[in-house]
This record gives structure tokens, sequence and C-alpha cells, in this order.
């Protein structure tokens, strides 16, 4: 039996799901684009230099395809299983699910470059450093379109963003999600 | 003292955004993948 490095693929499905989900906010949008990603993946892996980050490489991948992709078809249908799904999740308190789906509802609508940054940022925890070498651009660019992404989503939910003037009656709504304690479905 | 609503804003940002990551990756695997890196291994072999 053959040590073949590429087995550790198949262990980054999920991730490569979430993200591409992140992205598209279409299942099946989202599961071809990982489709594409792992065969691009597994032909081109004399590319991967081992012991670097293969999360990162695929991530890479998955992103480029993406976007590359939505420059020959213009095909941008939110679905809305993504806030079925989460409508699924156990949320004891109606208004936590409520905040949840608002805040999947201005999520939903922003841009794509939007969703990736701070996806990328946010929910994996990698540097703007990281983030910006699979984005392609500057680190102070991934940071100010971070910037811009979450101003955006605290308009969308007609709250005052990071840098104007919120109230704490803002960050408490938001808040509600996170104090209800309870791990996602 | 009062708390910077500011951060803890952007805060509560990043935990919305885990969960909407963490959604999708607490689904199980569907067998589309399971087959596609099966057949990848297998065309690899023949060739």
């Amino acid at each position: 039996m053959t040590d073949d490095p590429r087995d550790g693929l198949a262990a980054e499905i999920p991730s490569l799901r979430a993200f591409a989900m992140s992205l598209t906010r279409n299942h099946a949008a989202a599961d071809d684009l990982v489709q594409d990603t792992i065969v691009k993946a597994w032909t081109n892996f004399d590319k991967f230099t081992l012991g670097t980050n293969l999360r990162a490489w695929l991530f890479t991948i998955l992103r480029n395809t993406f976007f590359s992709g939505r420059r020959k078809v213009r095909r941008e249908v939110p679905d809305p299983d993504g806030i079925h799904a989460a409508s699924l999740s156990v949320l004891p308190q109606h208004d936590a699910k409520l905040a949840f789906n608002e805040f999947l509802v201005a999520f939903n609508k922003l841009t794509a470059e939007h969703r990736e940054v701070l996806i990328l940022v946010g929910a994996n925890g990698y540097s703007y450093e990281e983030a910006a070498q699979m984005i392609g651009v500057a680190t102070g660019t991934a940071k100010s379109r971070a910037n811009r992404a979450r101003t955006r989503l605290c308009e969308l939910m007609g709250m005052a963003g990071p840098t104007g003037n919120p109230t704490l009656a803002d960050a408490q709504s938001l808040a509600v999600v996170s104090q209800s304690g309870l791990a996602v479905v | 003292m009062q708390a910077d609503p500011s951060i803890a804003i952007a805060k509560q940002i990043e935990e919305n955004l885990k969960r909407v990551y963490q959604a999708s990756l607490t689904e199980p695997v569907p067998d589309r993948f399971v087959q596609l890196l099966a057949q990848l291994r297998d065309k690899e072999s023949k060739s």
C-alpha cells in the first residue's frame, strides 16, 4: 500500500463544500464547484508543495474556478435552501432564529467577493496575509475589503456599521444568536 | 467603563459567519465525491 498524499483530499471535502457554499449560496452550484476543484487538484497535484497548507491550496483553486466561471456565465441564484437549512437548527428563542435568518438574508445580498473575504478571515481564521494570497490581492486590499464587507453587512441589517455610530442595542440584537449558546445543526 | 459597540458588532459578525460556515461543514459528504475520488484513482491505475 503506497502512501499517496492525495489521500488527504477526501478529508478536505467538507471544508471545500462549506467554502463553496459561502461563495455560491446554492447547494447544487457549490457541489459542482467542489467537483471541478477536486478534479483540478488531482490532475495538478504535482504543483502542490508537500508540507504546505493543503486546504489553502485547494481553497485557492476553488475560488479561482468560481470567479473565472462567473465571467463566463452570469447566473447567481441565491438558494433558499441556505436559509431553510439554518432554520432547521434548534434555536430555542424565537428572537435568536429571527436574528440569524436576518443575518443570512443580509449575507446572501453581499457580493461574492465580500462573502469570500469574510468567510476566509472570519470563519476560517486565516490571517489577512493568507487570505490576500488566496484571493490574489495585496494584504491591505484584503483588509479594506473585509472592513467594507462588514460595513455593508450592517447596512443591510439596518444598523450602523462597525465604523459608524453603532449603539449597544445593535450589538445586542446581533448577540441574541450567540447567547442561545447552541451549536448549529 | 462602557464597552465599545463597534468591537462587539465585529465580534458578533464573526460568530455568525462561523455559524454559516459550520452549517455546511457538518453535513454528510455526498456519495458523488466518494465516487469521484475512486474514479480518479481508478483511471490512473489503468493508464
